[in-house]
């Protein structure tokens, strides 16, 4: 008889159909999760069409399309992230998933690979579907760049794989799958709202930049802008430049904390 | 070899005894029922013997490994019904199964699990879409799917209408005939004599019987009982050789008695008597 488990990669990639399958039957992360940045893109180009900025030297003009494109990727990246794997993982802890599952051989490792590779697949969809709105519906200019695209890219998936950290880690709040869309929903508003995704972040108050900049979502918000905004915008930033590599040391100490975080408390169920 | 051995398990929380010095072993192809009231230990004791629960004291060895530190192989070997939590739902019950064997190194085959617990009719349809007991069978085929060596059901029919509870019955049998090693707690008595082979008792966190399903409670307390109406007032005997006392009986009182009846007692009444003692303080020996 064959006693040789699956390979650990192998289940993870099965987890990843798995999840991705029951995310897209599941309406109410779709279209908070997937659909929402994309919606709030509209509303906020809509709500500001008349807006243009003229920028000396770029050999362009900004609308609102290019002015919250950045924003929308960084909450694209923030809810498919932490929003949605914090929600689902504090669900899946209190209606018996977890303890289903550390009933049966499975590697932790293999669930989180299907958690990560469900965030990764729909967060790259759902920033394809909000790069292309941008820029066929509402003109947004697009990079045209190879540099630009791979800045992008990094600060994308780095940025991704911190917001999907924190996600594991706020899913430890609720105390039941009930309150779970309750508790963290609101962090997640506050975090936008001082992070510089529905508010310029150079006109927040010193003291809320400065908590804010211990969240990565400020730095994966910069990191877009410099990829997106012309480059006389550094300008307008703190310190008068993007700092990229502070963008990737940000991110990266949070991916770091994370790990060693998630891999010293996580636990398929609390024995007692 | 066997099964399972539990030797003076305890669980004590903060200052209530959950399990208090429990022994039983099962053997390798035999169903073990533990009986006993809401509350009395079942659960805690299936718990640790399935990992899910850490114990006080006692030694626990589940086909030779603690269950406690177990490893995922040893998962690969063991089965547990969950009580359906509502964690399914999204995905068909096919998709579902399915991928839960891709879990294990010797699934199944899924069709057959599915035929097995009575869902081929509903195998594409979303788990959420179906009744409370369809649920439920879903939780069993997810139990039975790697093909387990020893199956855990803890209150497996709670809820089920009695159509759906023989129908349960036959598929535990199937499994049995199989050679499965099944242990099972339950609180409906007629469930344990359809499925136990061996059996035992748990109140209060106390074993106060082990042993065959068809003899818990000692010879004694299954003495068969005589009872008849006589000169108006309702009589009971309880006698080893009933046929020969009802013999005496016509005999004596010279006309057919009133309202004869012979009753051996079942497991229902004979576990009631083995509460009721055990809560008067009577301490029985297996």
């Amino acid at each position: 008889m064959k006693t040789e488990l699956p390979s650990i990669l192998g289940v993870g990639i099965k987890r990843i159909g798995y999840e991705l399958k029951s995310y897209i039957r599941t309406p109410d992360a779709v279209f908070f999760n997937f659909f929402f940045p994309l919606m709030m893109l509209v509303i906020f180009t809509a709500a500001f069409s008349n807006l243009e900025i003229d920028v000396p030297g770029a050999g362009r003009v900004l609308t609102s399309a290019d002015v919250y494109l950045p924003a929308m990727l960084a909450m694209g990246v923030l809810v498919s992230g932490t929003q949605n794997l914090g929600i689902d993982m504090a669900i899946e802890k209190h209606d018996g998933t977890l303890r289903r599952l550390s009933g049966s051989p499975i590697s932790p490792v293999s669930y989180f690979i299907g958690k990560f590779g469900q965030v990764f697949v729909s967060a790259t969809l759902q920033a394809v579907a909000i790069v292309l709105t941008a820029r066929f519906v509402f003109g947004a200019y697009l990079p045209e760049t190879m540099e630009l695209w791979l800045t992008f890219a990094w600060v994308f998936y780095l940025g991704l794989l911190a917001s999907s950290i924190l996600g594991i880690a706020i899913s430890a709040l609720p105390r039941s799958a009930k309150s779970a869309n309750a508790v963290i929903l609101p962090p997640i508003l506050i975090l936008q709202f001082i992070s510089g995704i529905y508010l310029s972040f150079t006109t927040l108050p010193e003291w809320l930049q400065n908590f804010a900049s211990v969240f990565p979502v400020k730095w994966i918000g910069q990191g877009f802008r410099a990829v997106f905004y012309p480059d006389q915008f550094k300008s307008v930033e703190l310190g008068g430049d993007w700092f990229l590599d502070q963008v990737a040391i940000a991110i990266t100490i949070w991916v770091a904390l994370g790990v060693v975080f998630t891999l010293l408390t996580f636990r398929w169920v609390k024995k007692s | 070899m066997s099964a399972i051995e539990v030797v003076g398990l305890s669980k004590r929380y903060k200052d209530f005894q959950a399990v208090d010095d429990v022994s039983f072993s099962v053997s390798r192809g035999e169903t073990f029922v533990l009986l006993g009231p809401n509350g009395a230990g079942k659960t805690t004791t299936i718990e640790i013997l399935e990992g899910f629960r850490t114990r006080t004291s006692g030694e626990v060895k589940v086909l030779g490994q603690d269950p406690q530190s177990a490893s995922r192989a040893f998962r690969a070997r063991i089965g547990i019904v969950q009580q359906s939590a509502g964690d399914l739902g999204r995905l068909s019950v096919r998709d579902t199964i399915t991928h839960f064997a891709s879990l294990y190194p010797n699934p199944r085959k899924v069709e057959e699990v599915i035929e097995a617990v009575g869902l081929h009719g509903k195998a594409s349809e979303p788990i959420k879409k179906l009744s409370g007991g369809q649920q439920h069978r879903v939780d069993v085929a997810l139990g039975l799917i790697g093909n387990p060596e020893v199956l855990f059901l803890d209150e497996p029919t709670t809820g089920f209408d009695p159509e759906v509870r023989r129908a349960f019955w036959e598929v535990i049998r199937g499994l049995q005939q199989e050679g499965m090693t099944i242990m099972l707690t339950t609180h409906y008595l007629d469930e344990a004599e359809e499925l136990g082979h061996r059996g035992g008792v748990i109140v209060d966190g106390k074993l106060v019987a082990l042993g065959k399903i068809a003899e818990i409670g000692g010879r004694d307390s299954r003495k068969p009982e005589v009872s008849w109406v006589e000169a108006g007032v309702q009589r009971i005997e309880r006698t080893d050789s009933p046929s020969l006392f009802i013999g005496e009986l016509s005999k004596r009182i010279g006309t057919e008695p009133e309202n004869l009846q012979v009753k051996v007692p079942n497991l229902e009444q004979v576990y009631l008597q083995l509460i009721a003692e055990h809560r008067n303080g009577v301490k029985i020996e297996d």
